[in-house]
């Protein structure tokens, strides 16, 4: 059956790999190479990487980089940041994407959805999604690295890239980033149960019991994890054999 | 191993990431859209992403069907179809209307449908081939070994003894396909890791 994925986040900030905490406080955690190395060695399933300032900053991907990277990954690889036009996405594939998020052009050119996946496929386009909750219980989209407001529901933004053609969801809650508390569940509960196509959850994993929370507790496939593998000892390895042990199916160790 | 593997570029995915494989493997390969140099490699791989009916209309007007089906069918040259490009060697595919496949492999490309709770399209992850026969892509490699998966569409053979593994999704589909010195993979060996490039390797020394 089909493996529940356990997938590190990468975020760039200029050249350096970074980790934030609710989209703010950035620290430096590395040098990108040495992770993409190290997880390869690990037989991690999957990496996401994510260009946190491109679209703040006007700035296009930096391909230049993502090929260096590219080449040396040799595991299924997320691209995201700064996507803006057809011609972006064209390039990130020529150095070695294999799929691209999309976050800021969901709301700003939701077209460019439509245009990618139907060129490349809909497994191929990532509607990766940031949302904040409200203290009134509310959520809302926000685009730009988190800064910009949008007035959008993360629910009603789901089905829409679903039927423009998005292959698969990443769900990031805003307020949980970095603050290894737990995934927001109930925000996955509700684009999960939405959309029929795979959702990653992201945002707030502190621990392996997390991640079974997540799982257990809605109809994600697939949890996305940044500072658990950045600030503690645990590993991607570790927290297949623990979700294992908890009766999910995961990829068996080669 | 003295391997030149002709990567075939029809402008619609990422080789890159194949050519790095082959090279890790051991073999040298030339990502091209040129008819001439699929004529004078030892082996071929035909990678992609993307939509059925493109991609064959990209592979004949840079007349690489032909190339590859000179070198494929008469000169027996070995031949590799990933994702895409597997379901390319089927006689029809039936994605935004019906288009004429390579025709290697006879039957048709159809979307996965759903069969289970929790089952998603695309089917995205890490997922196991079930050996239905043997087949040399797979020496060393044991029965039900998860590789990684990315796509909505798979290959219908009607020709039981071309069907070498199964994934078990969406009702069983059919993952990899073997016509003697012909290949078809539905999942991304230049992404699997250890056991994917394996298969690399084992398709390198045919």
């Amino acid at each position: 059956m089909l493996k529940t994925r356990i997938i590190p986040t990468l975020l760039f900030k200029d050249v350096g790999l970074v980790k934030g905490i609710a989209f703010d406080s950035w620290r430096r955690v590395g040098s990108a190479m040495q992770a993409v190395k190290v997880y390869n060695l690990r037989g991690v399933d999957e990496l996401v990487f994510l260009d946190i300032t491109a679209t703040r900053d006007g700035r296009p991907p930096d391909f230049a980089a993502i090929d260096e990277l590219a080449d040396e990954c040799f595991m299924p690889m997320t691209v995201g940041g700064g996507v803006r036009t057809f011609a972006d996405a064209r390039r990130l594939v020529k150095v070695g994407a294999d799929k691209i998020a999309l976050n800021t052009a969901l709301i700003e050119s939701p077209n460019l959805v439509r245009e990618i996946a139907e060129s490349y496929g809909t497994q191929f386009v990532v509607a990766s999604i940031d949302v904040r909750r409200h203290s009134d219980g509310g959520y809302e989209v926000y685009t730009r690295s988190g800064t910009h407001a949008t007035g959008v529901d993360p629910v009603a933004l789901a089905e829409q890239v679903e039927k423009l053609g998005a292959g698969e969801i990443l769900l990031t809650s805003i307020e949980r980033d970095g603050t290894m508390q737990g995934y927001d569940i109930e925000l996955n509960r509700r684009v999960s149960a939405t959309v029929s196509i795979p959702v990653i959850a992201s945002g707030g994993a502190g621990n392996y019991e997390h991640m079974a929370e997540v799982l257990h507790e809605t109809s994600v496939t697939a949890v996305a994890a940044a500072s658990i593998f950045h600030f503690t000892e645990q590993t991607p390895l570790e927290a297949k054999r623990y979700l294992k042990k908890q009766g999910f199916a995961v990829r068996k160790e080669t | 191993m003295n391997c030149l593997i002709a990567i075939v570029d029809y402008g619609m995915c990422n080789l890159d990431s194949v050519k790095r494989a082959v090279e890790e493997c051991g073999g040298s390969g030339i990502i091209t859209s040129d008819p001439h140099d699929v004529e004078t490699a030892t082996h071929i791989i035909l990678p992609g992403v993307g939509a059925f009916g493109d991609a064959m209309k990209n592979l004949r007007d840079a007349k690489l069907d032909v190339a590859m089906s000179e070198q494929v069918l008469e000169k027996q040259i070995p031949f590799l179809g990933i994702c895409l490009g597997m379901q390319l060697m089927a006689a029809t595919g039936t994605e935004h209307g019906q288009h004429t496949g390579l025709g290697w492999i006879d039957g048709e490309v159809r979307r996965l449908r759903p069969v289970k709770d929790g089952e998603r399209i695309p089917h995205i992850g890490w997922n196991e081939v079930h050996y239905q026969q043997e087949s040399p892509l797979f020496r060393g490699i044991p029965d039900g070994t998860d590789f990684y998966f990315v796509h909505s569409y798979h290959v219908c053979p009607t020709q039981q003894g071309e069907i070498t593994g199964c994934t078990p999704y969406a009702d069983g589909f059919v993952s990899t396909v073997r016509r003697d010195w012909v290949f078809g993979v539905q999942f991304h060996p230049e992404k699997s890791q250890k056991m994917g490039f394996q298969v690399l390797r084992n398709f390198l020394a045919i």
